[in-house]
């Protein structure tokens, strides 16, 4: 019996030394529900931005705009040389001199004709770690896009995002090292992700299996081209406000506005 | 071989090392609160080397983790040691096997510790991490507590299981609080459960804690470790509420607050400190409701 319980005992360690940290490198496939992306660049359908539709809006923020919250950066040296001139300010909610939002996620949740494969870009987007905050705070990527993982500062970050339905990966990444580059194999709304190192750290990354999604900007606008004619369910998913839901019918090369307010 | 240990305490420097090893597991205990408080469980990616080194660059979260992974090769050290030097000083089996028990509970935490970091932070994992360390430190006390206690007089024999289940009872709930408390800290549950089970334990605690004070109050022992109980539970309980009450507060937040981290870890540690008073209060008790001979002719103890 004892020999038992020190075998199980020698198999978990061996395992637990050996065993990857579940890093995705693109362009394998991660785990997860659903069926996986095809790989960036591959085959399959483009958004016709001649004939199909366009859907322009603003995401508008209805109340008073809460304060942005200062960060304390104080115990990392390297952070706070960062933003020597201005402390550095949460990015959960920014709302624009206009009155609209940004990082505001705008994507079709609904609608698409079934059975459609979307090609995936090879151009990669780029998720920054500069003055230990990311850049940008929030992404939208094609599931099977690459994105490019990069560390501008002078100190050490890890990555981890925590998806449901992709595999979770966390790995370090030291000052100059390599860029690095991963992808979520299926369509996941959102992603957060984290750095454990400088616990103020937090970014978000939508993963859509088609083309037709946007971030909103400093104008907290989108624009979603090349739709093929139909009634979609259009979804607004924002950091602390939650999601928003709305149908809209196009025709061929038709444009059309569709604003969203989130009541603050 | 082991020594002829009639007189408990008999090795006076063994319970003063067996108390440095119980102070070290509460302290390892806090800076696993403060590594998970602070968001910091993941903030070196790769085990048992940190960022590749035996020493990884100290900054941020990095600090939290890798100081409560060199505590925690220190208290399986420490503990490692503890159990061979009972096993060559005591003649008591059950403190002999407490020993090695301490030592696979350590390794079982470290291993666990591990598989959390490799596997990335699954949710089952971690709470297991923060139950198996509650348990560690019970054992720990149960060494210490056991190792102190003198064998009874024959005519304190009573019948033992109407005093020691509520001691029992309350030490099994406030282990199973534990196991609440960390679902709701790693966002696997919500909150009412934890305040639910807080309930139920606190008047477990009471039944046992005041069903002493009632009817053993000449007792020295017995009313000081229950009058401890007693007191730690409600202490926990308002850590808790003011746990709760500050991450609420400082839900806004970009980062965790430091009114929030230092509830939450008093919150994490006063548990440990009410397990490790029911264990230990269990144990008195037990020893108290046993035959003196039972003891010494089986040559064992059970542990609550």
């Amino acid at each position: 019996m004892k020999k038992i319980w020190m075998g199980i005992g020698v198999v978990c360690a061996v395992s637990l030394v050996s065993c990857g940290g579940g890093g995705t490198e693109a362009p394998k496939a991660d785990a997860g529900g659903g069926a996986a992306a095809p790989a960036a660049g591959g085959a399959g359908a483009v958004p016709d931005e001649a004939n199909g539709a366009t859907i322009t809006g603003k995401v508008m923020f209805d109340g008073t705009a809460p304060k942005e919250k200062t960060i304390d950066m104080s115990a990392v040296p390297a952070c706070t040389r960062a933003h020597a001139n201005a402390p550095a300010k949460s990015e959960e909610v920014i709302v624009n001199d206009n009155k609209t939002v940004k990082y505001a996620f705008v994507w079709i949740k609904s609608g698409l004709p079934e059975g459609t494969t979307w090609k995936v870009p090879s151009t990669p987007v780029m998720l920054d770690q500069n003055g230990c905050m990311y850049k940008p705070h929030v992404i939208g990527i094609m599931a099977g896009q690459n994105i490019e993982v990069k560390n501008s500062d002078p100190t050490n970050h890890n990555i981890h995002p925590s998806p449901t339905v992709n595999q979770e990966w966390n790995e370090s990444q030291p000052p100059g090292s390599e860029d690095k580059m991963k992808t979520f194999a299926r369509q996941e709304v959102m992603i957060p992700v984290k750095c454990n190192v400088h616990n103020w750290m937090r970014s978000y990354i939508g993963v859509v299996s088609h083309p037709f999604f946007a971030v909103t900007g400093d104008d907290g606008s989108f624009t979603i081209k090349g739709l093929p004619p139909g009634t979609y369910t259009l979804e607004v998913w924002h950091e602390k406000y939650g999601t928003q839901d709305q149908t809209i019918t196009v025709g061929a090369k038709e444009s059309k506005t569709q604003d969203f307010t989130i009541k603050g | 071989m082991p020594k002829d240990s009639s007189n408990p305490m008999g090795n006076a420097w063994l319970h003063r090392y067996s108390v440095l090893v119980l102070v070290c597991t509460f302290l390892l205990v806090i800076a696993g609160g403060l590594v998970t408080s602070n968001e910091a469980a993941l903030a070196i990616p790769d085990w048992p080397l940190s960022y590749g080194k035996l020493v990884p660059p100290l900054e941020g979260g990095i600090r939290f983790e890798f100081a409560h992974r060199m505590l925690a090769a220190t208290v399986a050290l420490l503990t490692l040691i503890l159990a061979f030097w009972i096993q060559a000083s005591e003649q008591r089996l059950w403190l002999r096997r407490l020993g090695w028990m301490a030592v696979g509970a350590v390794l079982a935490q470290a291993l666990l510790g591990g598989a959390a970091v490799k596997f990335v932070d699954p949710k089952p994992l971690s709470i297991a991490h923060a139950c198996l360390a509650q348990i560690c430190f019970g054992v720990m006390v149960a060494v210490v507590v056991g190792y102190a206690l003198a064998c009874p007089p024959e005519d304190q024999h009573q019948h033992w299981q109407a005093k020691a289940y509520p001691t029992v009872l309350a030490a099994t709930a406030i282990l199973l609080q534990t196991a609440l408390g960390a679902a709701v800290r790693h966002n696997l549950t919500s909150a009412i459960p934890h305040i639910v089970g807080a309930g139920i334990s606190t008047a477990l605690v009471m039944w046992a804690g005041l069903g002493i004070l009632i009817h053993h109050m000449e007792d020295t022992l017995l009313r000081r470790y229950a009058t401890l109980l007693l007191s730690l539970t409600f202490v926990q309980v308002f850590l808790g509420v003011a746990a709760y009450m500050s991450r609420i507060a400082t839900a806004d937040d970009p980062q965790p607050m430091p009114m929030m981290i230092g509830f939450t870890v008093a919150h994490v540690a006063a548990g440990s400190l009410t397990f490790g008073a029911a264990v230990a209060l269990a144990l008195i008790v037990y020893r108290d409701a046993r035959p003196a001979n039972a003891v010494l002719a089986h040559g064992g103890m059970a542990v609550a």
